[in-house]
């Protein structure tokens, strides 16, 4: 509603500054009135034009007037006009005769249009890679080469093949497949890109896993440089590829070259072990890089963003949404190749940064969404709507889509059934609302994902449709049926026939619950104060909300106190001094030093945390809650260390390195050993910032001294995104980098005051010794301990490494399944301080939106009571844990006063019950039940699962 | 694999918590791990919200085997509704040994929302040691019920 959409627009120049911007947009015509299109599709039945699919990266045909793709919003039917018999002078008029509704409009025209903002945001993606040109990986020369994206459309459900991967060449199913790393990325010689597209290790096993998943016969084989699965949860997702049978080899493929048959490629490669293989695919798949397109560097240019060598826009660690204009901000890929978590981070991040100098005017353009009021169905007898949901291939592939629709439409209380390929998308949440209203529907049931997602969603469509939105059931039959059973679509479809029925007998007894509302206490409490949390506590406070800043140290920073400089060479330690200085002076954060928090009650809006000061207890009210508590240094036992002076972490590496250490002035070889304590049994995962920093640390050895020997040990380099010009600089001025396998790691001896650091070399096959003067581990980040008791006070998950979960891993990276608190920092994940920051400025942005309005609406599910059942008998409140329930006087006289010797009654305090429902577990007579999982409702289930089919 | 009732597949019924089994549940679809199809899954917001008479209920109409799932001790979203679980869904047992039914069929399990793996090997576990014991005498459905009888008697 306060969100005006654009498409097919250009923007042609901007005027004024930040806080006043005049932009000019152009916008292009679409030959089609949105306001009267109702995507039918019968213009394009009739069009007589067939185009190359464009968004299907031409593997399949549309039509001259088309949508891009079913899910495009707004969902309205385009002309394109390169293509259009009638645009092109010819004599036509299919799609105007088709159209029921009168929508085309042969003379629509380009239109200018001027806009005045605040602050501008620019998101605009980036482009693949086009490997035609380059003649060794026979793209474009081979049929059967094709490049990622490609591949992804081959997958898709929805796309030209309906999700089979097949042949190119002949349209037979593929047996072997290779996958081609770094096309386009990490390739200077051939296409002047030295950056790493991040994004392209994960996609390629994800795709591997996906292909292999639909094609138990498949094999596949990636050739890789490094394998960089840098991100939260990636190393355990490579290892699950490794234990499937993917076939991974450290090779750069020099050519790829026809093969035996007709339809073959064949590969050339050498094995770690060193031999020579020549192999036959049937599929080779490039995983082709992200650049920026020339459109957008022309944007950037009319803009006055200035951007990088390679294409990006040009960011400081400390600021990274901002471009180098004030006022206009930066996210996504547009500022360097990155993966859809850090994307969406960024996004927010943007909006905090954008918002913080225009929080004076907040609300003052916007308006509040209002619902239609709501229908009564009390009473009414279930007219039950049930939404079979395809989720693309998601469940389509493991289910009988239509069966399951069929066999619902025979259960009792169904009144309608309908199937789509995307529930949650915008057109189908607009359908569900239309049949609500046009069947009369009073509960609905959603076949599709999990509720623990999605449900909030289809809230709103049922009160966007004028129901309560309590009357929605879902049946989970994505992640717990579809994703667990594949290939087996017969026990498949009869267990999503069971679950649909169990959901429909529940449906059937929902009843509408009112609104509980509570209001919003307009302050924030933030725990934590690294980098993060310093952040964090200014950005709200600059926006106008009282922040309270706690932190368990005697002073700010965090371990962003032990950084010297950002990976761009900027200096961290007055970056840090300035902010402690903005928070010592702001006058809305109240700082509370060597404090913690030991309590913590309420819910969103409302919250209740009692600080331990060392002058005493402090409780605090606050309507929203950050966590940024931080991360710690791992301290390793392996490699000796401890046993000489000479063997050091990282951190303790850069503060003798900044003091001009003797140890390190005079040091002729340096050994650098990566992952020390990552990538293990005990801490699966990658600290994602050691490679970058080892780097950092050698190329500043050998610019001091060339003469210098550096060595890094590693398993793979994952210096990811621009990163990788450290990498690039560092073998440019001669460290030697040697590969080690964690079963095989280095051993360090220590000998007197001589060490010595022996490693396999895959070159030579042999055992080779380096005297080193230094050795510097590149150790773990771990969480911090205190991380797991606070986690337990707010009641919030923690992952199996000790890390905060948030509520969902790509699209919503700051948020808990909990209301009301964020988080950001090293506590969700090891990450260097400009993800850091961006993350924190997103916690904020999320934050925000509560502490902005007024009134929170509370969680509906709560105890109620059944007056006609409850006896009193109080058996339930001694099991409540929040003391919600009460008994009261049944009997007041007129001034309010209890009448001796009257009854009382059982009454439920809506604000303290959180609906846990041992109440219910421990009445004999369903006297009081919870909201939604009544005992009568849950029993339905039992009944229905139980019930023949 | 039963001997006495080839191609039986066992029906089991599990109430999970939303906050750890059922998303653990979740879990396991997102990380595509593959587990047998004889669960059906009924999302509670605690285990201690499941009364007793449910689960008779289902072993009564017929439910090979149920599970009631909640977080582990310490970190029940509810301070310590699990353990109330654990001391209510005591009198399964019982009820277990009065209906004549295995102990076995009845199981509370702890599993966090990180455990998507022990999600699943629960649930293998669980129905390989039904598919063991068999088809429950409640019932009806299955042909190979008479024919356990029979087997008794001789």
């Amino acid at each position: 509603m306060n969100i005006q959409m654009m498409t097919m627009t250009e923007l042609e120049s901007v005027e004024g500054e930040l806080g006043n911007f005049a932009v000019t947009l152009k916008q292009y015509p679409r030959y089609v009135d949105e306001a009267k299109c109702i995507a039918c599709g019968k213009c394009a039945d009739k069009c007589p034009r067939q185009v190359r699919d464009d968004f299907n990266q031409n593997i399949s045909f549309r039509k001259a007037i088309y949508v891009k793709y079913p899910q495009a919003a707004p969902l309205k039917y385009q002309i394109d006009p390169v293509h259009c018999i009638r645009m092109r002078g010819g004599r036509c008029s299919e799609c105007e005769r088709a159209c029921p509704c009168g929508a085309i409009r042969y003379d629509d025209s380009v239109k200018k249009i001027v806009v005045n903002v605040g602050s501008i945001i620019m998101a605009p993606g980036y482009r693949s890679f086009d490997p035609s040109g380059l003649d060794a990986w026979g793209y474009g020369r081979f049929k059967n080469v094709i490049t990622s994206t490609e591949l992804e459309r081959y997958l898709a459900i929805s796309g030209p093949t309906s999700g089979n991967i097949v042949r190119p060449s002949d349209g037979k199913p593929i047996r072997r497949m290779a996958f081609l790393q770094c096309i386009g990325s990490r390739d200077y010689n051939q296409v002047r890109k030295n950056y790493c597209s991040s994004v392209c290790c994960m996609s390629a096993i994800k795709e591997a896993l996906l292909a292999t998943d639909r094609d138990r016969d498949l094999r596949v084989s990636v050739f890789h440089m490094d394998i960089r699965t840098h991100g939260k949860d990636f190393e355990r997702f490579y290892d699950r590829a490794k234990q499937k049978g993917i076939n991974f080899h450290r090779c750069r493929v020099h050519a790829v070259e026809p093969g035996d048959g007709p339809h073959d490629i064949c590969l050339r490669y050498i094995t770690e072990s060193g031999k020579q293989i020549t192999e036959q695919f049937d599929m080779v798949v490039l995983s082709v890089a992200m650049e920026t397109s020339p459109e957008t560097v022309a944007l950037a240019e009319r803009l006055g963003v200035q951007l990088t060598p390679d294409g990006f826009a040009r960011t400081s660690c400390f600021t990274p949404v901002c471009t180098s204009r004030p006022g206009i901000f930066a996210c996504g890929t547009f500022s360097g190749p990155k993966d859809i978590p850090l994307s969406v981070v960024e996004a927010s991040a943007a909006a905090t940064a954008s918002s913080v100098r225009l929080s004076d005017v907040r609300y003052s353009l916007s308006y509040q969404k209002q619902f239609p009021p709501e229908r009564k169905v009390a009473g009414e007898p279930p007219r039950i709507g049930v939404f079979v949901c395809h989720c693309g291939s998601n469940i389509a592939e493991a289910v009988r889509i239509r069966q399951v629709a069929t066999y619902a439409r025979s259960l009792p209380g169904v009144a309608f059934v309908e199937t789509s390929l995307f529930a949650c998308s915008q057109d189908s949440q607009e359908i569900i609302r239309q049949r609500i209203q046009e069947e009369n529907l009073n509960r609905i049931v959603i076949a599709s994902c999990t509720p623990r997602t999605h449900e909030q969603l289809f809230r709103e469509t049922l009160r966007a449709s004028g129901l309560n939105e309590c009357l929605v059931e879902m049946a989970n039959i994505r992640n717990q049926l579809a994703w667990v059973h594949a290939g087996e679509p017969e026990a498949a479809t009869a267990k999503a026939k069971d679950l649909v029925r169990m959901a429909v007998a529940k449906a059937a007894l929902l009843e509408p619950v009112p609104p509980v509302s509570v209001r919003i206490t307009p302050q924030a409490l933030v725990i934590g104060g690294g980098v993060a949390g310093m952040i964090a506590t200014l950005a709200l406070a600059d926006q106008g909300f009282p922040v309270h800043l706690v932190e368990k140290a005697a002073q700010l920073g965090g371990n962003a106190r032990h950084l010297f400089r950002t990976w761009k060479n900027e200096p961290v330690p007055e970056f840090i001094d300035s902010l402690a200085g903005r928070i010592r002076d702001h006058s809305l954060i109240t700082v509370h030093l060597k404090s913690t928090v030991v309590e913590a009650e309420g819910y969103v809006g409302s919250f209740r945390s009692v600080i331990q000061k060392p002058t005493g207890n402090l409780a605090i009210d606050h309507g929203a809650t950050i966590l940024t508590t931080g991360g710690q240094v791992f301290k390793p036992s392996e490699y000796d260390y401890g046993l000489s002076q000479n063997i050091l972490t990282a951190l303790e590496f850069d503060k003798l390195q900044a003091v001009g250490d003797e140890r390190i002035v005079k040091g002729k070889n340096f050994v650098f050993i990566q992952c020390v304590g990552s990538r293990e049994p005990l801490r699966n995962y990658c600290s994602r910032v050691c490679c970058t920093h080892s780097m950092q640390s050698a190329i500043a050895l050998k610019e001091a001294n060339p003469e210098r020997r550096v060595f890094v040990l590693h398993r793979d380099i994952r210096t990811y995104g621009l990163r990788e010009e450290l990498y690039r600089r560092a073998r440019e001025l001669g460290v030697i980098f040697i590969n080690y396998d964690v079963h095989q790691k280095p051993n360090v001896v220590v000998n007197e005051d001589r060490i010595e650091v022996i490693v396999w070399d895959h070159i030579l096959h042999e055992p080779f010794s380096i005297p080193a003067d230094v050795v510097v581990l590149a150790t773990a980040i771990i969480p911090n301990v205190e991380t797991r008791e606070l986690a337990k006070l707010y009641k919030l998950p923690v992952d199996m490494d000790g890390f905060l979960q948030e509520a969902h891993v790509k699209l919503r990276p700051v948020d808990f399944a909990t209301d009301g608190v964020f988080l950001a920092g090293l506590a969700h994940y090891p990450k260097p301080i400009e993800e850091s920051i961006a993350q924190a400025q997103a916690a904020v942005s999320r934050a925000v939106t509560v502490l902005s309005s007024r009134w929170v609406d509370l969680d509906l599910v709560k105890a109620r009571v059944d007056e006609t059942k409850c006896d009193n008998c109080a058996l339930c409140l001694n099991v409540c844990p929040y003391e919600a329930l009460v008994l009261e006087p049944e009997q007041v006289d007129n001034t309010g006063a209890e009448v001796s010797g009257g009854k009382q009654k059982l009454v439920v305090r809506a604000a303290k019950c959180k609906g846990c429902g041992s109440c219910q577990a421990t009445c004999p007579k369903e006297g009081i039940s919870i909201t939604g999982f009544s005992y009568s409702q849950l029993s339905a289930q039992v009944r229905a699962a139980l019930a023949k089919a | 694999m039963n001997n006495w009732y080839p191609g039986f597949e066992p029906k089991i019924l599990a109430f999970t918590c939303n906050w750890c089994s059922y998303a653990a549940a979740d879990l396991a679809g997102t990380a595509r791990i593959q587990y047998p199809t004889n669960l059906r899954i009924i999302r509670v917001m605690c285990s201690g919200m499941v009364h007793p008479n449910l689960v008779t209920e289902a072993f009564q109409l017929g439910a090979d085997g149920v599970l009631v799932m909640g977080c582990h001790p310490g970190e029940c979203q509810y301070q310590d509704g699990n353990l109330k679980a654990k001391a209510r869904l005591a009198v399964v047992e019982e009820m277990l040994s009065l209906m004549g039914l295995e102990q076995e069929r009845f199981r509370l399990v702890w599993c966090s929302s990180a455990e998507a793996e022990r999600f699943a090997e629960v649930v293998r576990e669980a129905t390989e040691v039904l598919r063991k014991i068999g088809p429950s005498p409640y019932r009806e459905d299955f042909p190979g019920y008479t024919k356990r009888e029979e087997v008794q008697c001789l």
